[in-house]
């Protein structure tokens, strides 16, 4: 190979985007749109439930899921909880400024495999972002499915995303949509508990159900047990798994899960593929 | 292609030096193996001279001692703690530098073209660890251009090994003594009753036309016995054996085994069994920037599942404890590698068995899940 050969592009390089808006969903997260640096740049296309490595200058990488509507396209939309330096560092980055992109990555939703179902919706906190382009998704073909059911805890009203948009989804036909909290305040009127308390209120149909879960792990396998109960089938179940990850691609070997790569095996697995290794202390 | 019947010739000692001169003057840079800070590495080679012709290591658990011996073997060692992934994977590589620019940012990708590089003196272990590394950073998914610009263009001579250590198992994990493809060359040392010779055998088409090219004569039929008796007696002679038979399956089913808690009171959680092995493959990638914030660079390292922050996530590491990050280092080697890639993450070279600073030994280790199986793996994936 002569000098001259320029090797093509790998994975590892990422590509600078503009940060169009950044959106305060609540006291310490927010929502990132990034747009085009240039005519020629194109962003690419996304399932419900990818994710991108997105890349602060000077400062690091993360993998962080898109959380827009899949059918917008030339537009990459993510929600950023601020816990750690690059997280801060993308929340507080300003309009104009650009933020480095590879991907999107990984698996997606079930949503082409969950036509006439009905979908129902687990969050736990940061994980409705994943999850919001899976309901997007549902209400923008809503003849295609049947009922959709959002079930979502986060820690105190304060911390609820997207307050409005939930509001809002609950007027439309078929849909159902329950927020709980772990703390609720003297104002708060709402469910005070665990997500898996919101269970009581709903009557599932397990054969047609499709249920997409993603928060913290623990409450995951607790979800896990509640649909269990309910009937629902270990590939009726799908997860969204959360590791360290360096690359996004199978080389750095971070996001390994028993015998996964979290990053292109999953994040969203059916809990027939986990759950041999989600209940494993330090797996 | 890399059959007994390709090309075979027996070459001389002085034809060896030539054929470290013909590579250089085709442009390679040489590394093979050399004597180095009290044992045997593959360095930058100029001349025959370089080699660790005399030299041999002994290799136990937790020790490799740098010997004489009295024949002059050119390769009388077995593996040393350098392996190939050193070249076609470095240690650390930089990928992107960055310039700030007016609140935006350019990336330039610089990486320079690495050298042409022809290896001297690569067992088939490390043959197989290559092969091994392919499947994980060339022929999965994606492609590591970094690794495969290093790999594409490298001209590998093996040998044969003749000299395995007592630290070797490579006749367990079927990957030696004798190097059976991705070599371009492959060489059989032969030294006794004054005489020093090498059996090569070309195993491609650049190997071949390599070999035309030295000084050589016919093998005789009496020199591929000798050869063949040699690497019999190698692999014979090995002291270490390991039962490769469902040992996946062995491993998953005592995940909570109480051997993982005599394993982690002796494991240091140093990392040199993976920054030895020639297969182990996780990198870290760090953010470097200078002080005023104009410029930064991604690097990529080595990095270990035996620190607690390679699992770090929000709220903490997964693997916290010495026992969990071993049990996923050996997991991973002997069953999950399997599952991802089809084969053992395992070459039974022996280096994580001699640099353990605590001599623990693989072989002894997966031996003792075998002869206690437990009857403690106390969940099956159940939610009740």
């Amino acid at each position: 190979m002569s000098a001259l050969t320029l090797a093509p592009p790998d994975v590892m390089i990422p590509v600078a985007a503009r940060l169009a808006t950044v959106d305060k969903e609540t006291h310490d997260t927010f929502t990132l749109t990034l747009a085009a640096n240039s005519r020629e740049q194109e962003l690419p296309a996304f399932a419900p439930g990818q994710f991108s490595m997105l890349y602060v200058f000077a400062t690091g990488e993360l993998p962080i899921s898109i959380s827009g509507d899949p059918a917008e396209r030339g537009k990459l939309v993510y929600t950023v909880r601020s816990v750690g330096k690059v997280t801060h560092a993308l929340v507080t980055s300003r309009p104009g400024e650009s933020i480095g992109v590879r991907g999107p990555f990984g698996t997606a939703w079930p949503l082409k495999e969950s036509y006439g179902r009905d979908v129902l919706i687990v969050a736990g906190g940061i994980g409705l972002a994943p999850l919001r382009p899976a309901i997007l998704h549902v209400l923008r073909h809503r003849g295609d499915y049947g009922r959709l059911i959002v079930l979502y805890g986060a820690r105190s009203p304060q911390d609820l995303l997207f307050r409005k948009q939930l509001s809002a989804w609950n007027y439309v036909p078929d849909t159902l949509i329950i927020n709980t909290v772990d703390y609720g305040g003297l104002s708060w009127r709402g469910n005070v508990g665990v997500v898996t308390t919101l269970f009581r209120h709903v009557r599932l149909q397990p054969a047609r159900t499709t249920a997409m879960v993603c928060g913290p792990e623990i409450m995951m396998r607790y979800v896990v047990r509640e649909l269990l109960a309910r009937g629902l089938s270990d590939e009726d179940i799908h997860l969204s798994m959360e590791r360290n990850m360096k690359c996004a691609v199978g080389f750095c070997g971070h996001c390994q899960l028993g015998p996964y790569f979290v990053c292109k095996d999953g994040p969203i697995f059916t809990y027939g593929k986990l759950k041999r290794w989600m209940d494993r202390y330090e797996l | 292609m890399p059959t007994r019947s390709a090309s075979a010739a027996a070459l001389s000692v002085s034809a060896l030096a030539e054929l470290i001169s013909t590579l250089q003057a085709r442009g390679y840079q040489v590394i093979g193996p050399a004597v180095r800070d009290g044992t045997i590495v593959y360095s930058p080679i100029e001349r025959l001279e370089d080699l660790p012709a005399g030299f041999s290591m002994e290799q136990e658990a937790g020790a490799c001692r740098l010997v004489k011996r009295n024949d002059g073997a050119v390769f009388g060692y077995a593996a040393g703690p350098r392996s190939l992934k050193s070249f076609f994977h470095p240690a650390e590589i930089k990928l992107i530098s960055a310039e700030r620019d007016n609140g935006t940012f350019r990336i330039v990708s610089d990486a320079p073209s690495p050298p042409r590089t022809a290896f001297i003196g690569v067992r088939a272990c490390e043959i197989a660890a290559v092969r091994i590394q392919d499947r994980v950073l060339l022929e999965d998914r994606y492609k590591d251009t970094f690794y495969e610009t290093r790999r594409a263009h490298a001209f590998i001579v093996a040998v044969n090994c003749t000299a395995p250590a007592d630290t070797c198992f490579c006749a367990s994990t079927n990957t030696g003594p004798r190097a059976r493809e991705g070599f371009d060359i492959a060489l059989t040392e032969i030294v006794d009753d004054g005489r020093h010779v090498f059996l090569a055998e070309a195993g491609s088409a650049a190997g071949k036309e390599l070999l035309r090219e030295l000084p050589k004569a016919e093998p005789a039929a009496e020199l591929r016995k000798a050869a063949e008796k040699a690497l019999q007696d190698a692999a014979g002679s090995m002291k270490r054996r390991l039962d490769t038979d469902g040992l996946a399956q062995l491993l998953y089913d005592n995940f909570d085994h109480p051997h993982w808690d005599d394993l982690a009171s002796r494991c240091l959680c140093c990392a040199n069994c993976t920054l030895v092995c020639p297969t182990c493959f996780c990198v870290a990638v760090d953010e470097a920037s200078d002080v005023d914030g104009r410029s930064a660079e991604r690097w990529r390292r080595w990095d270990s599942c035996f620190t607690q922050s390679f699992s770090y996530i929000h709220g903490g590491s997964v693997r916290h404890s010495p026992k969990s990050r071993y049990r996923q280092w050996l997991t991973h080697k002997f069953a999950s590698w399997s599952d991802q890639f089809g084969t053992l993450g395992c070459v039974g070279c022996g280096r994580c068995i001699a640099w353990c600073p605590v001599g623990i030994d693989v072989t002894r280790e997966l031996a003792a899940f075998r002869t206690s199986p437990a009857a403690v793996n106390s969940q099956g994936g159940s939610h009740d």
